[in-house]
């Protein structure tokens, strides 16, 4: 056989459903007290730090990592029980998400131990909100055109150079960032980005809000000018950024914020449909919840083999690509579906109305953010041995 | 997916010995079946499903199951799952199985079979595969509410000629008051869609199997063919296709392993079973269709051709979307099942599997 995919029938331990049921009542009481309102994806209020704290009170945040940081030493299963229900209430996860399921991981692993005892706590409790420094005005898919310079001086490196379309970097107190500390070789394009830790508030960081087309700004132009960054901010091998990259992946591209991004559309329809659905509304439910059922069951598969300590960086990546075109896609076809919805005065047709514009909206960017899905097919291309 | 029991091992050496599709397809007639289903019976692999003190094997649903996948990934051509099903379909009666090739009826959703007062059975069902081959039908007849299995020898039934798209016969099979061979009542806990959803689950792992074959096959033959001077796998745009491919393969594998692991530890058919099996169905056609499609394109027309192996599996993929119900009717039915269980309890139902 080319390169075997598997996706193995896994199932959450019993010990996820008990949880469940712990984090379900604990997004039902902040609803009821108001934290946020799940009919509104659309929220101006989606940086709630205080939420952030009392999700890090109940112990779901760094729930993987060692106790020693604060972590909590449970499964990847679990804490995909915790993600998923966030994903599907529509909780305001914003300040936490990113340190908690990418930032946190990468400071574990490449980070000096008294950054480690520093941060990780803190991201444990809710407190720190973490950006990722990636794309840059010149390189956004081809990572390894990154210039913005990192200059090595005194105890420590001079950041130079401009970050771009940077989620989060307005409530940001961290960045974990690659900068530029030697030339590309000619054997290796790769060759010659470093990770760094960066601290928000170190001065000659410009944070620029940039509009977005559904009206919010979430990302972000952040300028570096002169910025000093200590020795004990670099992370992992210098020069060696790329060799860091690719196992983090699997972490990133295949857990269920890749596919549920749009759901609430689905729920909604559902409900503006009723209890008996004609022919044509039945048969567009029943393809969407099967197709999303096939996603979960692949994207909980993966999630056990990384727990089972694989590297299923293939399989991952076509849960992204499917995934998050699928999550695309769904707000067209709620669109179609709901075109048959009757208008009653008690019905939700205008909750219905006013996600769809939000979804439709919001899709075009699920398939570019955090890989795009021409980038994704190149990797599975290469899983397959095509290039 | 790996075979990962004795069972599949033994599935799977029959068939790359001697359901080679290559071979088949230089054979231009029926010459492999019979060694094939002499070594498929010695083995006892049609009769997993029926416990041995009814002369069957014994195997566990799952390991019966992983011998659909294997059947699939051979594009295997003769009435095993059938028999499996058939099998399987007694045994929930304590009906003893015959030996010799058995396929179920009814096949189709909206067919229904009667048992009437004179203990005769009677209708029409259409759509049954491998009628033809089989020496024994297996059915769910229907008596008012309830419901009884019955064994019936092919021969007092009307079978008419009929095929599905890849050539293997499909075909109406008409009970005229028929007396059957041995009849029982279904047990008090059977659920009658039962049946089905095990058809449907059935050819979900086989066209998952279909579908890493034309993957593999696939994938081998764009690093063989050059066009341009270069090999085929190095354009971008194929590369993309292949890509593709192997995502609806993988959906494909996920729905339909996902779907039979849940049939192998489930105490009855419930919303989740029914959920799992027909969502199986529904994602195993979407990709069939998608991944025939792009195997077709990769290959150009050398697979359009009758001796090259790809049709063996594109086009018994295709067909097998239409077996027990197709993905249109079980989308509606699931799409009825979500809406009456009402939207917030969408989630939680998914969620729990």
């Amino acid at each position: 056989m080319t390169a075997a995919l598997r996706f193995d029938p896994i199932r959450l331990p019993p010990e996820c459903e008990k949880l469940r049921i712990e984090v379900r009542a604990f997004l039902a009481d902040e609803i009821a007290a108001g934290t946020f309102d799940p009919h509104k994806p659309n929220r101006e209020d989606a940086d709630a730090p205080e939420f952030s704290r009392r999700v890090g009170e109940r112990g779901w945040l760094g729930m993987t990592w060692p106790k020693r940081y604060g972590g909590h030493e449970r499964s990847f299963l679990e804490r995909y029980v915790v993600t998923e229900e966030m994903r599907v209430a529509n909780a305001p996860t914003r300040r936490f998400f990113v340190a908690d399921r990418q930032s946190g991981p990468v400071l574990l692993k490449y980070a000096p131990e008294h950054v480690k005892m520093d941060i990780l706590p803190r991201i444990c409790r809710g407190e720190v909100c973490f950006a990722i420094g990636m794309s840059e005005p010149n390189s956004g898919s081809d990572l390894f055109a990154a210039s913005t310079k990192a200059t090595k001086t005194d105890g420590g490196f001079l950041i130079n150079g401009t970050k771009i379309w940077t989620s989060s970097a307005h409530i940001a107190d961290y960045m974990i960032a690659i900068f530029r500390t030697s030339p590309s070789t000619k054997e290796n394009r790769r060759h010659g980005l470093t990770q760094f830790l960066v601290d928000m508030k170190t001065p000659g960081i410009t944070v620029n809000p940039i509009m977005q087309i559904t009206g919010q700004k979430e990302f972000n132009e952040v300028v570096f000018k002169d910025v000093f960054l200590p020795d004990d901010y670099m992370l992992g091998e210098i020069d060696g950024a790329w060799k860091q990259a690719t196992s983090e992946l699997a972490y990133e591209r295949s857990g269920p914020e890749r596919f549920l991004e749009t759901y609430y559309v689905l729920t909604e329809l559902v409900r503006a449909i009723g209890q008996n659905p004609d022919t044509r509304s039945a048969e567009g439910i029943g393809r969407l919840v099967a197709q999303l059922h096939t996603m979960r069951r692949m994207s909980v598969s993966v999630a056990g083999m990384l727990q089972a300590g694989k590297e299923p960086v293939v399989e991952a990546s076509i849960v992204k690509d499917i995934g998050t075109i699928w999550e695309q896609q769904l707000p067209q076809r709620v669109r179609e579906l709901a075109a048959f919805v009757d208008d009653t005065e008690d019905s939700n047709h205008a909750t219905l109305d006013e996600q769809l514009a939000f979804a439709l909206k919001t899709a075009p960017k699920l398939t570019i953010q955090g890989g795009t899905t021409e980038v994704l097919r190149g990797i599975i291309a290469r899983g397959l041995g095509l290039r | 997916m790996e075979t990962d029991n004795i069972v599949a091992e033994t599935a799977e050496k029959i068939f790359t010995d001697l359901a080679d599709g290559q071979t088949i397809i230089a054979a231009k007639n029926d010459s492999w079946r019979g060694p094939l289903w002499s070594a498929l019976s010695d083995a006892g692999l049609p009769l997993s499903w029926v416990p041995e003190e009814q002369d069957g094997s014994g195997a566990s649903l799952a390991e019966g199951f992983s011998v659909l996948s294997a059947a699939g990934r051979h594009a295997v051509a003769v009435p095993l799952a059938e028999t499996m099903l058939a099998g399987w379909l007694l045994a929930q009666a304590g009906i003893a199985s015959p030996a010799d090739a058995m396929t179920i009826a009814p096949a189709a959703p909206k067919d229904k079979i009667t048992l009437d007062a004179d203990g005769t059975l009677t209708g029409r069902a259409r759509f049954v595969p491998f009628a033809k081959a089989a020496k024994h039908i297996a059915v769910l007849a229907a008596n008012g509410a309830a419901h009884s299995i019955a064994l019936v020898d092919a021969k007092a039934c009307r079978i008419e000629d009929g095929h599905n798209l890849s050539s293997d016969d499909s075909n109406t099979v008409v009970f005229d008051h028929v007396t059957p061979l041995m009849i029982k009542p279904a047990p008090a806990n059977f659920n009658p869609l039962s049946p089905l959803l095990m058809g449907i689950v059935a050819r979900s792992l086989q066209i998952a199997g279909a579908l890493e074959a034309m993957l593999e096959i696939t994938v081998q033959y764009s690093n063989e063919r050059v066009a341009f001077e270069k090999k085929i796998s190095k354009f971008q745009a194929v590369q993309h296709n292949l890509a593709r491919l192997a995502g609806e393969t993988s959906a494909a594998l996920a729905a339909a392993s996902s779907a039979a692991d849940a049939i192998a530890n489930a105490t009855s058919f419930d919303d989740a079973i029914f959920l799992e099996a027909a969502a199986a169905k529904i994602r195993c056609a979407e990709a069939a269709d998608k991944g025939a499609a792009i195997a077709h394109q990769v290959h150009g027309a050398i697979g359009f051709t009758s001796e090259h192996i790809l049709h063996r599996f594109t086009l018994r993929a295709l067909a097998w979307r239409d077996d027990f119900g197709n993905e249109s009717y079980w989308a509606v039915e699931l799409g009825r099942l979500v809406a009456a269980r009402g939207a917030d309890d969408l989630w939680p139902l998914l969620a729990s599997r």
